[in-house]
Formats: structure tokens, C-alpha cells, sequence
């Protein structure tokens, strides 16, 4: 798989990035090291081995169905660029 | 041309456990915005999810309810999107593995009996909520449903017409209040359907191209959904145009679909192992143990009621299909030990005074015993069939105990037969026109005097014994 630049407008419109022509070939640039190194990893032989995904051999890691309680609301929304009547304010988003 | 149409259904619904699948933030409906949430469920950096283990056992018993196979070693996986209902710009699903696979549902429709296949069932979580402020022209966002549990149930495309699709979403419903993992309530969005639905020419055997309609949330709006998007479809392909693969938008006030505004890409999910959550590993036992704590099931039970108590087919499934009923039925008969009639009281009163009052089943407040109680006070006499029904309706919207409220309020019918002759004697003095007209051979009059006798009465007499008195004092005459 090669980056090109209309994969990379593509990226960045999924990522929601708007990005300037340099750092668009700059990206490209990285994107296909990483790829690359795929390829490397793609020469592995790994037909006897599982699939995994997760490091570690842990499983069933659970709570219980016990309510705490929530956190301050304004604690919250402490970070929100733009807060109003107790909700987070964005655009205006229609679905 | 004749056309054919098919249909598949996905399914969410909110389960009832008190938390949120993924932080211990209540589930619970309402509250001021903002006030169910916590780093976990707002998506805040470097906060990390615990499943909430009830939402696998709930997950585990839908699947079993449905006649899933159960995937017992299964995980999550990252859906990626932005919008700002989804604060982590991704929600945990399951794609890969989900939990239940290839189920079916047994549905009938005018007799005929189909099994539609559930193709998976996943776990996941809802999105928040987002509200349009006009004053400043933008949308607020309110996160206390933004983590509450979800099933997608999805189906197989077996569905050929709105009936089936009707009948399927009323057996699952069903299913899912008889096993206590949701209360399905669609006016709160506890349960909502996406339709995914495609048109073909009869004789063609590859599907349409199908759209998707989401979130329709009544059953009768999905029904005039399917048929509005049916025959745009077919309206579509008459004028030699193609059908477009979309997500549509139903407004029901208006009749019609209009496509979504198109969200470029947005079917590109890059899906991912979700690594934040560790596998999920269900043993032999843990799903033995759900297996035999499951109750019976409507279909079960429908075949029983019929079976044990002989009653008809038609009235067992409006019983069996709403746990509320059912529990009112077997309340009552366990008291009065008479299920023809606690079952005609339930066809008859019950549904008359729920629909009298737009009372839906699941919010009937009676304590049923007082129906069985009712029943055994009529079988001894003590009142007659219309005051029991007057006291019924007492027991319906004030959920009083029936025994008391016929003493305090004296409902006995009068059971002392010289008391009830002397007021038919009485009657018949009162009257000498309509006793004249007797002897004249009108039959009719007898009705009258029996009428008045009832209303000196209070209407708290035996109908049989005033009729049997009346008949004997005209003959004296
Ligand atoms: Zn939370």
C-alpha cells in the first residue's frame, strides 16, 4: 500500500485535520515509513499463530453493577472550550 | 410491474441495569444535563472503561431467549466517528466477535408461522444527547445517556412485508421484558429499530439496492415507514432511475423519507481491536447457570395457558404477549383458581379501562391479587356482576382492596329474600298502570317493574332472585 497525496486528504478529512501542503508531505513522508515496516512485519510467516489483541493474558475483567457517585458537573465541565445551562456548546450539528 | 420487497431490522435497546456499561455513573432516565457523567463516560484523556459484568449476563440470557449461539470467547473493537454525541470520537462496539450469533425469532402473521433469523447480537454503548438551542443558534450536548448499555440485535433480511416486521418487534419486546433486561420503552428510546429495506422486480433474485431508515421509534410510524419508503423505491425505479444506498430519515408528520445529509466517508469506521478492554471468556457453566434461570418464554407459555386452561387462542396471545398481563393473570388465578375467568375479565375490563385511560400495561398500578379477590366476592354472591365491574374500576385507578371497599360503601347485594319481595311488592302497588298493562297481556312491563325494583335496591340484589319474585308476585295478581 503506497500513501499518496488523495490518501492523504482522505486521512485528514476522517481526522477531521486541516492540513497545509508541508505538513501534508510531511505525513505522507511518515505514514509510508510505517507502512513500510508493515511490509517487514508481512514477511513473518504466522500461519500457526492466533490472531491477538491484547498483550497480556487477561481476561474477564469486571465490575459490578453498583452505582457511585457521578462527578461534580462543573468539575466537567471545567475544560469545555464553551459551556451553557449545564451542557457542552458546540456548533450546531444536525444529523 | 410487480415488485418484491425485503427488509432486515437492527434493533437497539437499552438495557436495565442501574449503571453504565463501561463506569458506575446511574442509568437512570431524566435528571438535569450533565449530572449522570463522570472522566469515564465524557471520554476525558487517559481514563479507562471496566465492563460492567451484568451487561454480559444480560447479554447472555437475550441471546439464549432468542436461540442464539453463545460466542464464548468474544471482545470489544473501537467504531471511529466524530460527532459531538460521542466524546472519545469513537464508540465500543463489537464487530469482530460479538457476543451472539445466529438466532432466530418465530413470528406468525395471519396463521402463517415464519422464523426470522438474528444474524448477531452486540454489546455496546449509547451515544449522549444532543439538544438545538435556537437563542444562539447551536447544539448542546447532555452526556447522561452517553454510556448506558446497548444491544444491537440485528436480523437477517427476512422480512417481506411491515406486518412481519410489526410482529417481529412485538415478540421481541416481549421477549425482552419477560427476561428483565430492558423495559423497552420506546416513547424514552429504550428501544429503537433501523430499517434496512430494498425493492426488486418479482423474477429477479438478487436484492435492490437497499436504504436504511434509523432510530423510528413507534410501531406505527415503522409501519407507515416501510410503506412510504416501499413505494418510493418502486416510484424510483419505474421512472427508470436507480436507488441510491443511503441512511434516510423518516418524518413522520410530514409521510415521507429525506436523505440524510450526506456525511462524506462516514461509512469508513476503521474499525480496531478496542485495547483499553481485556477478552471476554463466558464458560460451559456460566452459561448453564443463565440457561436455567431464564423463565418461560411467551411462546411457552402461550402453548401452556391454552393447553392447562383451555382458553382461546386469540386471548392467550394478548395476555401472553406483555409480561403485565401476565403477571395480573397469574396473580388473579392463583387467588380465585378460576383462569377462564380471570382471563375474560382481563379481555374484557382490564383492557377496556387501560384503554379508557391510555394507561399502556407496563404502567397498570393494581395489586392483581385484588382482581382474584374480586372474582371470589362475584363467584359467592356477596355482590352482583355490575357492581363488581363498578368495583373494578375503583381497584383499576385507585388500586383499593375490593373486600373493604364493598363493606365501607355497602355493596352486599341484599341477600334476605322477604326484604327483596317486600319491595317488589311495594313496586308493584306503586305502579297500577304497568300492572294493568300486564294483565293486558303485555310482557314487556314485567322488565319495567323489575327495573324499578333493582333501582330501589341500589342494584345490590341477585338479578336471578328479583326476576324469580317479580315472576311469582305477577302471577298472584
Ligand atoms: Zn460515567
Amino acid at each position: 500500500m503506497i500513501i499518496d497525496d488523495k490518501m492523504i486528504d482522505y486521512i485528514g478529512e476522517l481526522a477531521r485535520l486541516k492540513l497545509k501542503q508541508e505538513e501534508k508531505e510531511n505525513a505522507k513522508n511518515e505514514i509510508n515509513k510505517i507502512i513500510d515496516y508493515m511490509d517487514v512485519l508481512n514477511t513473518i510467516d504466522t500461519s500457526n499463530i492466533e490472531a491477538m489483541s491484547h498483550a497480556f493474558p487477561v481476561k474477564n475483567v469486571f465490575r459490578k453493577d453498583d452505582v457511585m457517585p457521578s462527578k461534580d458537573r462543573d468539575d466537567i465541565l471545567l475544560n469545555a472550550p464553551n459551556k451553557k445551562d449545564g451542557a457542552f456548546k458546540v456548533p450546531k450539528t444536525f444529523e | 410491474m410487480e415488485f418484491l420487497t425485503t427488509m432486515g431490522l437492527e434493533v437497539h435497546c437499552e438495557l436495565s441495569t442501574k449503571t453504565k456499561i463501561f463506569c458506575s455513573c446511574s442509568t437512570e432516565f431524566g435528571g438535569e444535563p450533565n449530572t449522570h457523567v463522570c472522566e469515564v463516560c465524557t471520554g476525558m484523556p487517559g481514563s479507562l472503561p471496566m465492563l460492567n459484568e451484568q451487561v454480559v449476563e444480560y447479554a447472555i440470557r437475550t441471546g439464549l431467549a432468542t436461540n442464539c449461539t453463545i460466542t464464548q470467547y468474544n471482545k470489544f473493537d473501537r467504531k471511529n466517528y466524530f460527532y459531538p454525541d460521542l466524546p472519545k470520537a469513537y464508540q465500543v462496539s463489537q464487530l469482530y466477535m460479538p457476543i451472539c450469533q445466529n438466532g432466530h425469532i418465530d413470528i406468525e402473521v395471519n396463521g402463517v408461522k415464519k422464523a426470522i433469523r438474528i444474524k448477531e447480537i452486540h454489546m455496546e454503548e449509547d451515544a449522549g444527547k444532543l439538544i438545538h438551542d435556537p437563542w444562539d443558534d447551536c447544539s448542546l450536548v447532555d452526556y447522561n445517556r452517553c454510556g448506558v448499555p446497548l444491544l444491537e440485535i440485528v436480523s437477517e433480511p427476512d422480512f417481506e412485508s411491515g406486518d412481519e416486521v410489526i410482529a417481529y418487534l412485538t415478540k421481541l419486546k416481549s421477549i425482552l421484558q419477560y427476561i428483565d433486561v430492558s423495559d423497552c420503552k420506546m416513547e424514552q428510546g429504550s428501544l429503537r429499530a433501523d430499517v434496512n429495506l430494498s425493492v426488486r422486480p418479482v423474477g429477479q433474485t438478487e436484492l435492490g439496492t437497499r436504504t436504511e431508515m434509523k432510530n423510528i421509534n413507534s410501531f406505527k410510524a415503522i409501519a407507515r415507514a416501510i410503506e412510504g419508503e416501499r413505494k418510493r423505491q418502486i416510484e424510483v425505479i419505474t421512472d427508470g432511475k436507480k436507488v441510491v444506498q443511503e441512511t434516510r430519515r423518516w418524518d413522520d408528520n410530514k409521510g415521507s423519507s429525506f436523505a440524510m445529509r450526506s456525511k462524506e466517508n462516514a461509512q469508513d469506521y476503521r474499525y480496531f481491536p478496542e485495547p483499553d478492554l481485556v477478552p471476554i471468556e463466558i464458560s460451559d457453566e456460566w452459561i448453564e447457570k443463565v440457561k436455567n434461570g431464564l423463565p418461560e418464554l411467551p411462546t411457552a407459555k402461550k402453548e401452556r395457558y391454552i393447553a392447562e386452561y383451555g382458553l382461546p387462542e386469540y386471548d392467550v396471545d394478548i395476555i401472553t404477549g406483555s409480561k403485565y398481563l401476565v403477571k395480573i393473570f397469574e396473580k388473579a388465578t392463583e387467588i380465585c383458581g378460576e383462569p377462564k375467568e380471570v382471563s375474560n375479565w382481563i379481555m374484557g375490563e382490564v383492557l377496556r379501562m387501560a384503554s379508557e385511560t391510555s394507561t399502556e400495561f407496563e404502567d397498570i398500578k393494581f395489586n392483581p391479587d385484588s382482581l382474584g379477590k374480586l372474582i371470589v366476592i362475584l363467584k359467592n354472591k356477596v355482590i352482583n356482576r355490575n357492581t363488581a365491574k363498578e368495583v373494578f374500576e375503583k381497584v383499576f385507578t385507585d388500586d383499593i382492596d375490593p373486600e373493604k371497599y364493598i363493606k365501607e360503601n355497602g355493596l352486599e347485594m341484599v341477600t334476605d329474600n322477604g326484604a327483596v319481595e317486600a319491595i317488589v311488592k311495594a313496586v308493584i302497588e306503586a305502579n297500577p298502570k304497568a300492572v294493568a298493562e300486564f294483565k293486558g297481556g303485555s310482557a314487556k312491563v314485567k322488565g319495567f317493574i323489575i327495573g324499578q325494583c333493582m333501582k330501589q335496591l341500589k342494584g345490590k340484589a341477585d338479578p336471578g332472585t328479583v326476576n324469580k319474585i317479580v315472576a311469582e308476585e305477577l302471577e298472584k295478581l
